[in-house]
């Protein structure tokens, strides 16, 4: 048994970590994050030069990384640093592209934006619940939903209908209607609007491609969650300390330390249940542990966001105090991939089996 | 027992209903039910058909223009308001600063401040938290020195709600730093015309702008402005604050937002099937409208006691508790419902020409959000729970 990370990923965590500390610190997140078109390009090609996109694709289709322990800890210090670049659009796609033997290499240098189109209005977290349909030569109609990094992706990769087989199709960006716009937790998504677009079919019978692929952003996004409860709760132990009411330090009342504890908790167990899925990602029941992960964050995030904010009083209410943000992110988090009782539905489901 | 109102309180009730149905404007009552801001002219606007109709200062008794009706009239007043999605009004004028002069101002203040709070001419602010000073609002610093028939105010409040549409603000300051914190307090009202005094925006947590922090830098206030006597503003301060928490069960809030999410779980789809169909998002549904049913009994029982009593106990704390909380959990069923489509920042949504979701749910994120406030404004519910230990444990 071993919990230390190994040094290869300890080398891609603090050239990251040191990158965002130093050219991408929160108020330039910020400014990014609520304006258009919510990235970065300059800061884009950085990453990419850094290598930091190559580590989380496998070496098979020229990454160096793409394991579960490879994209939490990417996603660890991209949630501590809040960043809302369409990085996780890119994990997804380099999967759903190594599936369908696609050459990826546009997208590892940073010079092609891919986003995966699977949610629908009516279809917001279950691939069967897909209703895009695809004719047989391969024009696709229907409406992709929230679909993250979509303001500035070249290409879709989207999940739809031929008859009832589920495939992969790419679609370009100028061919579809794509509106944008901006997240309430910052960063933006776009609608596709298909109707008899044309496409380019990638992979037929897709869905356990889709679904190792879901399970790789299920990952990221818990991991993000991991970095963001982290810092939640390091300013607000720091501000326990420090504000004074009462002629003491809020923190020296019993009450509030106990719900610091219990965030504490919370954050802890989400830590593990997110190794057990990074740990399970690409096996056999890696999408059981995916869904106990994020299951798990969704209950904690929540918690660590809503006490983030009632301990500060009423200065994490406010857009200036970076808690604000970070309790906005937690929260829609579960708003991505399947929410809390998405997840916890697949689990209870397995043991009725 | 008898749970229902009487047969004049029904009566009453119609009464109001039908008012509503024909006074209150649909552009307002639209952009209530979709949580947007309202403008200052819609506040305006809202404030005068109150005002036309004897109906605005519900808090106040007759002899001052109040329509003189009972805690249960008035409950039923504003339970009528939430039910057709009128706008609330805007309190520190009217629920605030009138209840505390009434009691404690002299009556050249009553005839100036009073008629003019209900003739919308003057807009009052609340200067009472700090920086420094929030759950602890004894310990506020803003300085007013005697300076023959003024006095000369330095300091800063915060957390100013609408303050950018006020005229004029009512502050606590510090007269005395003699003996406790709570001994050297004064409630003076102030013009916020008078120079030295600048007020700027805070943003909230969802982009909104209606809290503010006011500065006031040798800011001259005539000493007749002082409310009460000097240093005697604490006893003021609590009359208010304890004004401030009727109604703070939000109970209306809370049946709208229950309505909302019903009305939401019925329509959106999860493919075949619609939200409501989900054991899991219906099982929260009914653990929320179980312990909002409670709450309206507990609300009225609280109402029936103060009626009977003349006053409101220390247990209304639990009304601020509990209601909150239960409104909190409906606006974080509204925001989970939509799933990902409650993602966009609401203001982008009216550039686009697609309707993004179900209607009037475009602000579901941002109202979930905004409405952690509650849990802390007006006393935290930390706070809250510190006056039931006190009443309980008697320590």
């Amino acid at each position: 048994m071993d919990f230390h990370i190994t040094e290869d990923r300890r080398m891609v965590l603090d050239t990251l970590s040191r990158y965002l500390t130093d050219q991408y610190p929160l108020e330039h997140r910020n400014k990014v994050a609520y304006a258009a078109p919510f990235h970065d390009t300059e800061k884009w090609n950085e990453l990419a030069e850094l290598g930091l996109l190559s580590a989380l694709a496998e070496e098979s289709v020229g990454g160096f990384g793409g394991s579960g322990f490879d994209i939490a800890v990417v996603f660890e210090a991209l949630g501590k640093a809040m960043n809302c670049e369409p990085i996780l659009p890119l994990v997804m796609a380099s999967r759903l592209l190594g599936a369908a033997g696609v050459d990826q290499a546009d997208l590892l240098e940073g010079k092609k934006h891919y986003a995966v189109a699977i949610s629908e209005p009516d279809a917001p977290y279950d691939l069967n619940d897909i209703s895009c349909t695809a004719t047989p030569d391969h024009k696709l109609s229907g409406r992709k939903s929230a679909v993250y990094g979509g303001q500035v992706a070249d290409a879709f990769l989207v999940a739809a209908k031929a008859g009832a087989q589920l495939n992969l199709y790419q679609v370009d960006a100028n061919q579809a209607e794509v509106i944008s716009y901006g997240l309430i937790d910052g960063g933006g998504a776009a609608e596709v609007l298909l109707d008899d677009t044309p496409a380019e079919l990638l992979l037929e019978n897709a869905a356990p491609a889709l679904s190792d692929a879901i399970n790789a952003g299920l990952v990221a996004l818990c991991a993000e969650a991991v970095g963001l409860m982290t810092v939640s709760y390091e300013m607000t132990i720091d501000y326990l300390r420090q504000r004074k009411q009462f002629g003491r330090p809020i923190g020296s009342f019993q009450a509030l330390q106990h719900r610091a504890v219990d965030m504490l908790t919370e954050i802890e167990q989400a830590r593990s249940i997110t190794i057990k899925a990074a740990a399970e990602l690409g096996g056999q029941e890696a999408s059981r542990y995916a869904s106990m992960a994020k299951n798990l964050i969704g209950r904690a995030s929540r918690l660590v966001a809503e006490e983030a904010i009632q301990l500060h009083g009423g200065i994490a209410m406010t857009w200036e105090y970076p808690v604000s943000h970070y309790a906005k992110r937690l929260v829609m988090l579960d708003h991505q991939l399947g929410d809390t009782d998405y997840h916890l539905s697949k689990i209870s489901t397995d043991l009725v089996a | 027992m008898d749970l229902n109102y009487s047969e004049q309180e029904r009566t009453f009730q119609a009464e109001v209903r039908a008012f509503l149905a024909e006074n209150l404007p649909e552009d307002i009552a639209a952009k209530v039910r979709l949580g947007d801001g309202l403008t200052k002219d819609m506040m305006d606007l809202w404030h005068s058909i109150l005002n036309a109709k004897g109906w605005l200062a519900t808090t106040w008794p007759k002899a001052f223009g109040g329509p003189g009706w009972t805690p249960v009239q008035k409950h039923i007043f504003d339970e009528e308001c939430c039910r057709s999605y009128a706008p609330r009004i805007v309190p520190f004028g009217l629920n605030m600063l009138g209840p505390v002069l009434q009691k404690f101002g002299t009556k050249a203040q009553h005839d100036s401040v009073l008629p003019r709070i209900l003739s919308g001419e003057d807009w009052w602010c609340q200067g009472y938290s700090e920086p420094g000073a929030g759950s602890d609002l004894a310990s506020l610093k803003t300085r007013a020195i005697r300076d023959g028939d003024h006095y000369i105010i330095n300091g800063q409040k915060t957390w100013t709600t609408l303050g950018q549409h006020a005229n004029k603000i009512f502050c606590l300051v510090r007269t005395s730093t003699d003996g406790k914190p709570q001994e050297g307090i004064s409630f003076v009202l102030v013009d916020l015309d008078t120079p030295g005094i600048e007020m700027r925006p805070i943003r909230l947590i969802e982009g909104g702008h209606e809290v503010n922090e006011v500065f006031f830098t040798d800011v001259r206030v005539p000493v007749a402005n002082l409310v009460g006597e000097e240093n005697k503003g604490w006893t003021i301060a609590k009359f208010l604050l304890s004004h401030e928490r009727t109604g703070i069960a939000g109970v209306g809030f809370s049946m709208q937002a229950l309505e909302e999410v019903k009305a939401l779980a019925h329509n959106i789809r999860r493919g075949a099937k619609r939200l409501i169909d989900d054991p899991l998002f219906a099982a929260r549904l009914a653990k929320v409208e179980i312990d909002l049913e409670a709450m309206k009994i507990t609300n009225l029982r609280m109402l029936f006691q103060a009626q009977e009593q003349g006053a409101p106990g220390p247990e209304t704390s639990i009304l601020k508790i509990k209601g909150t909380v239960i409104n909190q959990e409906l606006r974080d069923l509204a925001r989970r419902a939509l799933g990902p489509l409650a993602a966009p920042f609401p203001g982008h949504l009216n550039d686009g020409n697609i309707l993004f979701g179900p209607p009037d749910t475009a602000f579901n994120a941002a109202r979930y959000f905004n409405n952690r406030k509650t849990s802390i404004f007006g006393g935290s519910n930390e706070i809250q729970r510190n006056i039931l230990t006190k009443t309980m444990l008697e320590l």
